[in-house]
């Protein structure tokens, strides 16, 4: 069972990660997005973390829904309400246990991500988080090692493709040979969670 | 007229210039209908561009008569916060609604129409109808 620790540990192994690879998110977000992927998730996770600390929510439900709440008040980019929408709504489906099944978890991320794709719009192909996400939560039946390597395979995948959401969408054919930089930091949250699972 | 009853409007643009002259644009242009609740709420916080979720709660909060907000948007993130902020269900006035518009002419029809003391409907009608004008 995960309790309200594991989730917080999530969070801060997402706020490491993203800190690591803030130069990378921004340098895939230069040619196809307006270079700022990075620094906004950068400065995201570092307020989610901080917040985390101050509030101390001491359920999953109330982790991952103050993390998102604090995603959306602080990103500044689209990745914000996108990213803020995922933790929020999938902390909300949790609802308040103090303890959650890895199935339970996988039932809820499912939730988030369909709550991602209705707000943005973007279906997987898309070239997109969603791309990185959907892969992830499909193979979590598999354990947390498995869906780390889905959201990877997703991320890279999109190379390849051509966007069809967001400022990308408007380079058309050229934002193709280029990972997408929301799919990569979704790869990385993944892989966060994974992280927080000892795997 | 009393402003007690007119519908508010919150102008979200990625830069903040932007916002505050398609403000001022619009007021202008409807002959200086300075009774309207009008709020831009652009850029970051930080004064850089993009989107701020406080700064658009904040302007929302400050048009907010109780008539309704009308929130007109650019794009991308600006687009995304205002319907995170919306399904969040607290964050933003109660009657606060995400107009589908074009920015600069949706601006100044929502700004005439709210003048005339129209409801939100109305205000949301009249922006939303400003798609339509072709220009060529």
């Amino acid at each position: 069972m995960l309790g309200a620790d594991f989730f917080r540990r999530w969070m801060a192994a997402t706020a490491a990660s993203v800190d690591r690879e803030a130069e990378r998110l921004t340098a895939l977000d230069s040619p196809i997005g307006d270079a700022d992927h990075g620094s906004n998730l950068q400065r995201g996770f570092k307020a989610v973390v901080a917040t985390l600390e101050k509030d101390a929510p001491d359920t999953p439900g109330a982790v991952l829904t103050l993390a998102g709440r604090r995603l959306i008040s602080t990103v500044g980019g689209a990745s914000g309400p996108l990213y803020g929408t995922l933790l929020r709504s999938t902390g909300k489906a949790l609802g308040d246990a103090a303890e959650v099944s890895e199935a339970q978890l996988a039932e809820a991320l499912r939730a988030g991500v369909d709550k991602v794709m209705a707000l943005g719009g973007a279906a997987p192909g898309d070239k997109t988080m969603i791309d990185a996400l959907v892969p992830a939560v499909d193979a979590l039946g598999d354990g947390f090692g498995a869906a780390r390597a889905a959201a990877e395979q997703g991320a890279e995948a999109t190379i390849p493709l051509q966007a069809r959401k967001g400022r990308a969408s408007y380079l058309g054919e050229r934002s193709i040979g280029h990972q997408d930089p929301g799919a990569t930091s979704s790869a990385l949250l993944v892989a966060a969670l994974a992280e927080a699972a000892g795997e | 007229m009393s402003d007690d009853k007119l519908v508010g409007i919150v102008l979200v643009s990625h830069s903040a210039e932007v916002a505050a002259s398609v403000a001022e644009l619009a007021k202008g242009l409807a002959g200086g209908a300075t009774a309207v609740p009008l709020a831009p709420a652009g850029g970051t916080e930080g004064g850089g561009l993009g989107t701020s979720a406080e700064l658009i709660a904040a302007a929302a909060a400050s048009v907010d008569r109780g008539a309704g907000v009308a929130v007109l948007t650019d794009l991308g993130s600006a687009v995304l916060t205002v319907k995170a902020l919306l399904a969040e269900g607290d964050e933003l006035p109660e009657g606060t609604r995400l107009v589908d518009a074009p920015f600069v002419e949706g601006a100044i029809a929502a700004v005439v129409t709210a003048a005339t003391g129209a409801g939100l409907d109305a205000v949301e009608a009249a922006a939303a109808e400003a798609y339509t004008y072709r220009k060529v």
